[in-house]
């Protein structure tokens, strides 16, 4: 189990008195800004205290107490543990919160994502649209009074269900008999549509005058959300000068799925097939990183043996990340179907290990307070010792020798510069990417979780931080991977897989709780408060994609049109995740 | 050309032409040659495009059905995929997409979501359902399907096809199709523009019902 | 020397252009000495989903198929066991657990009241599983105390309507139960027999000072 979130080395209160108080509440941390200080603040903990990394703005409803709290985590890149920081507003519209943009750029999505879910106006952010939902769309829907069409009742299990279950469609108990609801009086055929107006207005079209006296038109593109390099239902609204990106917008929500919502319906539990969907790649990850979550709010430890099978199963789950990271990066590249078609005979074999031990190859479902549900057979683990000790090597180097020197290749990532290290921090850029522009942050090493303080490996790093480097970090990473996993399978005691008994309603004290891991994408985060009940109040999800996508435009501007796609394959979004 | 398929049985051919010779409707004609080359649009929503891609990959290859041409254009497609969660935000991108491709046209819902909204179902950006829009003609439950029940399903509806007739299908009669989808709206809420009135009426009455 | 990395690139496709061949020619060797088959039989199944699968990878589905492993989770279904005349006796009690447990809440159920005291009866009248909101996590059988209800491993279950599932296509035998799950069907059965040693042990125990109590 992961350290609690220390707060001994930092005395925020005493540097900041009267704008800033240690947090009292009892299973909270961190401290709570005065808002009209809240930029001040910030810049403090960034230069003075060295929390360079902000990871996650998120927005808790406390509608009891009448609050409106937004919750702000930082963390060191040279490692340790991070530094919670809260604001408080009165929940009376319009709520309004400084926007810490200028601070670190990377907040500007998920400060969207509040505002649009949550109806906080923060104040000085420059575009601050809807961004999982349309604009036009009534209400915001993680508030705690918001109720959605299909409403049942606040907490799962529904009353319906059981003793009297008479199985009824949603649809039916609802007044449009459709997963829709109307004001009173709302009149189909004189609304008008906002035609995304916003949108376009933000990457500003204009005529510009080029040097020879020519005038040119600059031309606004969508690519998505139907598009076959997008990786899924993303949209980009791109203006072009010619062949170079002048101006980049990502439009996500396509796969809106309302996991957060959902989420704080279902009891704690129920909750962990849900984290499967989010990103569908690796599903063992997002198992494990809501598990710590839980875990540090419980208090609970985690079978020993257990622990082995957990790391075992992410790291597998990263290496076929990696290999369709790779086929995929290649597909869009251009070299249709042979290097995926390699990587998915990989990931079958992989997968199948994940049928037979969780009973799903995608939705593994298989993490459980504590432990695991299940142990893993002997036959798979005999599988498991034949995929790492000798297929998967071979393999990783086959698929070296494939693609890492091909020149045509090699020429078309060398020197197409992704981001440097200093821009990816600000933007809150983590994972491979942020790896590849030459910092080697790595949760499993910087603030260690689970059992990875026991294991040799190295973080992957590459100084360049251009795509070529992006694309070989990808293979660094399956070979310290396979590195950890041939310690794991050699080192794996028996015992016990879970150190709780199995039940179907677990007790879950007050309080809240970031778990966060090194998931393949980057940091994964489940921000999770309990009042006590069997459901989480709030579930947030820091998600990897949806943080990184942060500097997209960033990334992409002053580029050329052909290497868009080469570059948002790099980022490696995963649209379950990104848009959840 | 898979002559047992194609042959009708109650035509006797000789043994010695069977291989050269073949007595058949046009109806079976016409369905062989559909059900043989169905190209799916490259369309992935969400966990089970996975699939579906695993399920064009090498271990499945769904190449030994005709069907590996995905065609990233709706124009050049015949059968839509509709493989994953739809949401309000994506549905009239899918409408419009449907809308595109030409006739003959399928639609398969894969997985539970697709089919009736899935475990997301009571969320409140999720349609609980592609066939409140687009007739569906296979239904793929699985959470998600795995690349076998997938192509279990893709024969399903090879065998749907079988059993079509040219005379009888919607799309060779005179006159508009008779499956017309508008494209939805995105409004406060999605708006369905097949049922302007109904929402109207319904509205209406909840007003009623709230002032009461 | 440009063009050397394609080369080398080139030479890890011919390599399994190659395998694919020589792969055939050592199966045909086994079939020979062996009689094994590399196609349409489960010891090619297992060669080609084992770590030295090389050459062609394809399993042939509908033709052939994967070994399903027996965790292997899809829609569920309910179990009766086959009693005296061919009698289904439904193990489910209509606890409610799993329509609790159940993360999507796709399971109703609704409990048998006794007609003249009202009180329930341990059986469902009926039972619904909307198979399309169900997400196959396997909660509801992972946490059914009377194992009554089980994830089913038959995936070819598509249709051309939707699919809600009603107590009557829900059952299968217990033998089905012990065929696709014989491990679990073991330990379970196992389980159920130390529970009803344990209960006949205590009942005898009560039984010997007292009047035999009624079962419930």
């Amino acid at each position: 189990m992961a350290a609690p979130v220390s707060t001994q080395t930092v005395d925020l209160a005493a540097r900041f008195p009267g704008a800033v108080t240690a947090e009292a509440r009892p299973g909270y941390a961190g401290f709570i800004v005065e808002k009209d200080k809240l930029v001040e603040v910030a810049t403090a903990i960034r230069d003075e205290f060295g929390f360079d990394l902000l990871t996650t703005v998120t927005a808790v409803d406390y509608l009891p107490e009448d609050k409106m709290e937004v919750v702000y985590h930082a963390y060191k890149t040279t490692g340790g543990p991070g530094l919670v920081f809260r604001v408080q507003v009165p929940r009376a519209d319009p709520i309004e919160v400084p926007s810490l943009i200028d601070v670190w750029p990377g907040v500007d999505l998920q400060e969207r994502e509040a505002w649009d879910l949550m109806g906080i106006r923060f104040s000085g952010h420059p575009d601050l649209r809807r961004i999982l939902m349309w604009e036009g769309y009534e209400g915001h829907p993680l508030r705690k009074d918001w109720q959605e069409p299909f409403y049942e009742e606040d907490v799962k299990p529904f009353k319906s269900r059981w003793p009297e279950g008479k199985h009824v469609m949603a649809e039916e108990k609802n007044p449009f008999r459709d997963n829709v609801k109307f004001l009173e009086n709302f009149d189909p055929e004189k609304w008008i549509p906002e035609n995304e107006e916003m949108l376009y207005s933000s990457l500003k079209r204009y005529t510009v005058q080029s040097e020879d006296g020519m005038s040119t038109d600059r031309i606004v593109i969508n690519m998505g959300p139907q598009h076959p390099s997008t990786h899924g239902v993303f949209r980009a609204a791109l203006t072009l000068e010619g062949e170079t990106i002048v101006g980049l917008k990502p439009v996500v929500g396509y796969l809106h799925r309302n996991h957060e919502k959902i989420g704080e319906r279902n009891t704690f539990i129920q909750n962990m097939p849900y984290t499967d969907r989010l990103d569908y790649f690796n599903s063992m990850s997002n198992n494990l990183g809501y598990a710590i979550a839980v875990e540090k709010l419980m208090k609970i430890p985690v079978a020993e043996r257990a622990e082995y099978i957990r790391v075992i199963m992410v790291e597998l789950s990263r290496i076929q990340n990696h290999f369709i990271f790779i086929g995929m990066l290649l597909n869009d590249l251009g070299a249709m179907y042979t290097p995926a078609l390699y990587a998915f005979e990989e990931r079958e074999l992989i997968l199948d290990i994940f049928e037979a031990v969780a009973g799903s190859r995608m939705m593994c479902n298989y993490l459980r307070f504590g432990g695991v549900v299940r142990d893993v057979p002997e036959d798979v683990m005999q599988k498991i010792k034949g995929l790492v000790f000798e297929r998967l090597p071979a393999k990783t180097d086959e698929m070296d020798r494939l693609l890492s020197e091909n020149e045509v290749l090699v020429a078309r990532l060398k020197g197409v510069h992704v981001i440097d290290g200093e821009t990816a921090i600000k933007y809150s850029v983590t994972g491979p990417v942020l790896r590849a522009a030459g910092v080697p942050y790595d949760i499993r090493r910087a603030d260690p979780y689970s059992i990875y303080d026991r294991f040799e490996f190295d973080v992957a790093m590459r100084p360049n931080g251009d795509l070529f480097d992006n694309y070989i970090i990808r293979l660094d990473e399956i070979r310290q991977s396979l590195r950890i996993l041939q310690q794991a399978v050699k080192q794996i005691p028996d015992g016990p897989i879970n150190s709780q008994k199995p039940q179907y309603q677990v007790r879950v004290p007050a309080g809240e709780a970031y778990g966060r891991i090194e998931s393949p994408k980057g940091e994964l985060g489940y921000y999770v408060v309990s009042n006590g009940k069997p459901n989480p109040w709030r579930y947030h999800v820091r998600a990897p994609s949806f943080v990184n996508i942060t500097c997209l435009e960033q990334m992409c501007i002053g580029t050329k049109i052909a290497d868009f796609v080469a570059l948002l394959g790099v980022l490696d979004i995963v649209m379950g995740e990104l848009d959840r | 050309m898979d002559n047992e398929r194609l042959s009708l049985p109650q035509y006797d051919i000789p043994e010695d032409i069977q291989n050269a010779v073949t007595i058949t409707t046009l109806d079976r004609l016409y369905n062989w040659g559909r059900r043989s080359s169905v190209w799916p649009l490259m369309f992935g929503l969400a966990c089970c495009a996975i699939e579906m891609i695993a399920a064009q990959a090498s271990r499945y290859d769904m190449a030994r059905f005709g069907m590996e041409v995905m065609r990233p254009t709706p124009r050049q497609a015949d059968m839509m995929l509709v493989s994953g969660t739809v949401t309000k935000k994506m549905l009239p991108a899918i409408v419009r997409l449907y809308n595109q491709m030409p006739e003959p046209k399928y639609v398969v819902a894969m997985g539970a979501c697709a089919s009736g909204g899935g475990p997301f179902k009571e969320g409140y950006n999720v349609v609980a359902g592609i066939d409140k829009f687009l007739p569906v003609d296979v239904y793929i439950p699985g959470c998600p399907p795995t690349p076998q029940a997938l192509i279990a399903g893709m024969i399903k509806l090879q065998e749907k096809i079988d059993k079509e007739s040219i005379k009888k299908v919607r799309w060779y009669r005179k006159g508009p199709d008779t499956v017309e989808v508008p494209i939805p709206i995105l409004g406060p809420d999605l708006i369905d523009p097949r049922r302007n009135q109904e929402i109207k009426a319904a509205a209406a009455q909840k007003a009623t019902k709230e002032s009461a | 020397m440009y063009g050397k990395g394609i080369l080398k690139g080139l030479s890890v496709t011919a390599k399994r252009f190659w395998n694919t061949y020589w792969d055939d020619a050592v199966w045909f060797w086994r079939r020979i000495t062996k009689g094994e088959k590399r196609y349409f039989s489960e010891e090619g199944v297992k060669h080609r989903s084992s770590k030295n699968a090389r050459g062609i990878f394809t399993v042939q589905y509908p033709e052939e198929q994967l070994i399903i492993p027996e965790e292997f989770r899809y829609v569920p279904f309910l179990v009766y066991d086959e009693g005296a005349e061919g009698k289904q006796e439904i193990r489910c009690t209509s606890c409610g657990i799993c329509a609790k447990v159940c993360p999507p809440q796709c399971i109703w159920i609704v409990r048998s009241n006794d007609p003249n005291t009202g009180r329930p009866i341990p059986a469902p009248t009926e039972f619904y599983i909307d198979a399309d909101i169900c997400m196959n996590c396997g909660f509801c059988a992972e946490y059914c105390p009377f194992d009554a209800i089980i994830m089913d491993h038959d995936f070819d279950i598509a249709s051309y309507e939707r699919n809600i599932y009603n107590l009557e296509t829900l059952l299968k035998p217990a033998s089905y139960y012990k065929s696709i799950r014989p491990t679990n069907y073991a330990t379970a059965e196992a389980e159920r027999k130390a529970k009803e040693a344990a209960k006949a042990a205590k009942a005898a125990g009560a039984a010997a000072p007292s009047a035999p109590a009624a079962t419930p």
